[in-house]
């Protein structure tokens, strides 16, 4: 008996992006789930981190999902005025508009880097705006540079000890 | 500079500073380095000159507060920058602090070689303030200097002319090299976090090791962190023993402060701070 399907390893190897989403708890990701309930259909390179609100996202998150081998990222909260917290986007929104530039500096482009405004009603705009940046990132390739970063360069691991 | 060593002695005389941090000369008489004086016998030693490049508000942050007194330091005009930008985010008060502002003609960037227009700091071809806008008490004599080409600005235009493989690749030739001593952060006047993001370890964010994937996220963040609150001061530069041009990504993040918001850090101490403070009408282009 054969328990595994050979088309898996037969398939021919296509480029698919890893895409991270860092979505609030109060909007984005209850729109996202909208769409689920909804019988939207979307691809599936996203994978959803869901945090309290678009405030909590510290920049560091966004670098360590790209060490961790992102091809791209999107971020999405509640529209302007519509916070749960009442200025949580906003706060977060004069925070990006400097990363934007802070990583198009150092070289990572902004077709890496997404960020939307998706309601909890919007799920129909949640299914638009991950299917884009799919799309998007799919287009731009496997981000080679920082997984050279990763990989290449990354700090040797020591060798095993040995005793004379 | 006898007008100065006046200055600083009559502050401590009057116990209205507790001590002046200063400025004094090395052992080989060459260079200077940073001085603390606490009595008026010690604050003779103080000294300002062409070599006197150091911005002293770092330690504004680091020193203990006295119990009596102000903290006393001999500022120049883009020192009080980093000074009033201190006072902007509620570190220290405006009377909590005795600025003996000394007019300036220019420091060099390299302290071995003669003061001249080819050793220059980016700070000094800047310049704007050779007289400190903020002061208690001030000295000396501000002389014009040649200002030639800033280097920094230059090197600006050239990083924005490439495409982004290059200048990924330009930053990953720039961040191998990182050490990861941290000098960048310790010299920084801003840097005065009790814990830095980079020290904590549970969770680990920033990998502590000098790989170039941990220095990139170093790099990256400690520019991120100094977003909208560097004064230019050019001291993290200085300070890289691997002469790493950080001042490329610091003048990035004011030039977005300048073009998006109008504003300068460390020039209105009553302003809020930038990152500090929001406004509906920001940018929203960005967003889908």
């Amino acid at each position: 008996m054969n328990f595994i399907n050979d088309d898996i390893f037969m398939a021919e190897e296509k480029f698919e992006p890893k895409i991270t989403c860092f979505v609030c708890n109060w909007c984005t990701y209850t729109g996202a789930d909208l769409a689920g309930t909804s019988r939207l259909k979307q691809q599936t390179n996203a994978r959803l981190i869901r945090v309290p609100c678009t405030g909590r996202i510290d920049p560091v998150f966004i670098i360590k999902a790209f060490e961790s081998g992102a091809d791209g990222v999107l971020v999405s909260g509640c529209h302007p005025a519509d916070c749960h917290y009442n200025t949580g986007n906003y706060h977060a929104r004069r925070r990006w508009i400097f990363f934007r530039e802070l990583l198009k500096q150092v070289g990572i482009p902004e077709s890496r880097l997404h960020f939307s405004w998706v309601s909890a009603s919007e799920g129909k705009k949640w299914v638009d705006v991950v299917n884009g940046v799919i799309d998007t990132v799919r287009k731009e390739g496997p981000f080679e540079d920082y997984h050279k970063v990763n990989t290449e360069f990354a700090f040797p691991e020591p060798e095993e000890a040995v005793c004379s | 500079m006898q007008e100065l060593i006046q200055a600083a002695q009559a502050a401590l005389t009057s116990k209205e500073a507790a001590f002046i941090i200063g400025y004094a000369l090395t052992p080989d008489g060459k260079k200077t380095r940073p001085f603390i004086a606490r009595t008026p016998d010690e604050a003779a030693k103080l000294v300002f000159n062409h070599t006197c490049a150091h911005n002293l508000a770092v330690y504004l942050t680091r020193i203990a507060k006295p119990k009596e007194g102000k903290m006393g330091i001999v500022a120049k005009g883009c020192d009080t920058r980093a000074i009033v930008a201190l006072i902007q985010e509620n570190k220290i008060t405006r009377d909590q602090v005795y600025i003996i502002g000394v007019n300036c003609s220019g420091v060099t960037a390299d302290v071995t070689l003669p003061f001249g227009a080819d050793n220059l700091p980016s700070k000094c071809i800047m310049c704007q303030v050779q007289v400190p806008p903020v002061s208690d008490v001030l000295v000396g004599t501000a002389a014009p200097y040649d200002k030639p080409k800033d280097a920094v600005t230059e090197r600006m235009q050239l990083l924005e002319a490439m495409n982004e493989h290059e200048r990924f690749a330009f930053w990953a030739s720039e961040f191998e090299k990182c050490i990861k001593c941290y000098a960048c952060r310790q010299t920084c006047p801003m840097c005065y976090c009790e814990q830095c993001i980079v020290d904590k370890t549970v969770p680990r964010w920033i990998e502590s090791s000098a790989s170039l994937r941990g220095n990139f996220s170093w790099n990256m963040i400690r520019a991120f962190h100094l977003a909208g609150r560097c004064i230019g001061c050019g001291e993290c530069e200085r300070a890289c023993p691997m002469d790493i041009p950080l001042m490329l990504l610091n003048r990035k993040m004011g030039m977005v402060a300048m073009q998006q918001f109008n504003y300068r850090h460390g020039v209105n101490p009553e302003e809020p701070t930038l990152v500090g403070s929001y406004n509906m009408q920001d940018n929203n282009e960005f967003f889908k």
